[in-house]
């Protein structure tokens, strides 16, 4: 576990370096939240009773802003570099399993902005009176089930650079994946908005895990309670992804040729 | 070679290059595409959980949705010069086409073609011929060719805002986030009639940079609609997308006043 620890702890301090593409990352969210708070409160003038009630709307909106990264998963093409530079000779011979490695340079890759990002837009968004604090119980339940998020969308970048082994099709595949996630999640709109019959099926897909799910759990619309279930419905499908990640790596890196020298 | 001609030479050698990777823009176009149609379902999904939005009905806002999508649709596919402008400043490439006895913004504007971005425009068109037929607006050519300045004005508006974008490299060296946020801010702002947003918000808008001038009020007199904040007459809805033309000439101004301010960084 050790090492695993280490490349993790090394990659977010490289990461926190990156102080001014966070401040202009906090102005483009703080519009984008804005548009999206007038939008959403037009609609909500009319006068019929949502799953979710405005104050929970306004505050799921202000969350999505404030985690944008850790949900908005993308292939970053860093595999596909070390394979043309050649410097995946280095990451085979290492003595550690490399899934695991790869892992947990993704989930700090994950972490470290969202952290730079998150923190000065909820404050705003708390100073602004947009954002209700919980409880303590929520509050604890919401960053579990965030943690499992930041793991479950690690998962899903790997799977998505993996992807990418395949070149042509794996960009195509990548912006699809994104797309997809991005609705599914709920960064578009709540899921509890969406029709009453989806329902069911988004609970069953991954996607909310990451966006929906603890947004839920911090506006304490989801129970504290619940977070068993949230955490649980994370880690399958964490593990599910895994398994079909190690299954692609092994077939993809057995043709790996090493370039450059 | 003419201007126009050399232009269009080089649009030719940029669509060649990239059929070479034909699948890769297919696939990339399609991606763009299923972007968009998720982002429409979005707004679909509102429309269905809450009915309306100020009275304004789902193909109501279809058809600003689909003005300012393929607007900026246009705008983007051909201003890919002007956006990718800071590395070329950076590299010191511009130097190059300043030898050239041609114009430099045609020579900019040249440079690459966004393929990709046909999805946009696809998307925004299949939006906007369900909201046409929908709102029964028929084949009256005063309305379509409303539609039709209204996206003019559009892709002129966006156009002159890269090429501002482009201009202020010419002293930051290096292009600047905020102007994404306005290009693709504004084209979600479009989305939605400019009555629901605060009043600063939408003098922005109006007065700053005049996204109003030629999505909103142009559709206006489209849907038989009348303002009920700013009280402008009909009149001004059939003539205000101009306003978008005047910006982008506006804009190549400003531009003329950055190439003389112009300092190589090349090496």
């Amino acid at each position: 576990m050790r090492p695993y620890l280490a490349i993790l702890s090394a990659r977010f301090r490289m990461l926190l370096q990156y102080r001014s593409a966070a401040a202009a990352g906090f102005v483009t969210q703080l519009f984008w939240g804005l548009i999206r708070m007038m939008i959403f409160q037009a609609f909500m003038e009319n006068s019929i009773s949502p799953p979710l009630d405005s104050r929970q709307i306004l505050g799921y909106i202000w969350l999505t802003q404030a985690f944008l990264l850790l949900a908005m998963v993308q292939g970053d093409g860093e595999i596909q570099a070390m394979i043309r530079t050649g410097n995946i000779g280095y990451e085979l011979l290492r003595p550690v399993d490399l899934q695991c490695l790869w892992l947990s340079r993704k989930i700090a890759t994950r972490l470290a902005p969202t952290l730079l990002r998150c923190v000065p837009l909820i404050g705003f968004a708390a100073l602004m009176g947009w954002l209700d604090w919980p409880g303590l119980a929520s509050a604890l339940a919401g960053v579990a089930a965030l943690a499992g998020a930041v793991l479950l969308s690690s998962c899903v970048c790997m799977l998505m650079d993996i992807s990418m082994f395949w070149t042509v099709s794996g960009a195509g595949m990548n912006r699809l994946i994104g797309a997809i996630t991005v609705f599914f999640s709920g960064q578009l709109i709540p899921l509890p908005l969406l029709p009453d019959a989806w329902q069911t099926t988004l609970a069953i897909l991954p996607f909310r895990g990451l966006a929906d799910a603890p947004f839920r759990l911090l506006l304490g619309q989801i129970p504290a309670s619940h977070v068993v279930g949230v955490v649980a419905h994370q880690l399958i499908w964490a593990g599910l992804l895994s398994l079909l990640i190690r299954g692609l790596m092994a077939r993809s890196l057995r043709r790996v040729v090493i370039q450059g020298g | 070679m003419n201007a126009v001609g050399l232009y269009f030479r080089y649009v030719g050698v940029s669509f060649r290059s990239q059929m070479q990777y034909r699948w890769s823009t297919i696939l990339s176009t399609l991606g763009v595409f299923i972007t968009l149609a998720l982002e429409f379902a979005a707004i679909w999904g509102l429309f269905h959980r809450f009915g309306t939005l100020r009275g304004w009905t789902l193909a109501e806002v279809a058809l600003l949705y689909g003005i300012v999508t393929v607007g900026f649709a246009m705008a983007e596919g051909v201003a890919r010069g002007f956006d990718m402008f800071g590395n070329m400043v950076r590299m010191g490439d511009f130097d190059r086409l300043l030898l050239r006895p041609r114009p430099l913004a045609l020579q900019v504007a040249g440079q690459e073609l966004g393929m990709h971005r046909a999805g946009r425009a696809i998307q925004g068109a299949m939006v906007l011929g369900w909201a046409w037929t929908s709102l029964h607006l028929g084949w009256q050519w005063q309305l379509l060719g409303l539609l039709g300045l209204a996206i003019l004005g559009t892709a002129c508006l966006f156009y002159g805002i890269y090429i501002l974008q482009a201009t202020y490299c010419f002293w930051s060296i290096q292009s600047l986030e905020v102007f994404s946020v306005v290009t693709y801010g504004a084209s979600e702002t479009a989305q939605f009639p400019m009555s629901i947003y605060r009043p600063w918000f939408r003098r922005f808008f109006t007065f700053v940079m005049p996204l109003a001038a030629v999505t909103y009020y142009p559709a206006l007199p489209l849907l038989g609609r009348s303002d009920g904040t700013l009280r402008t007459p009909t009149w001004f809805g059939w003539v205000s997308p101009l306003i978008g033309v005047a910006f982008l000439l506006a804009s190549l101004w400003v531009w003329r006043f950055g190439v003389r301010h112009y300092r190589s960084t090349g090496s």
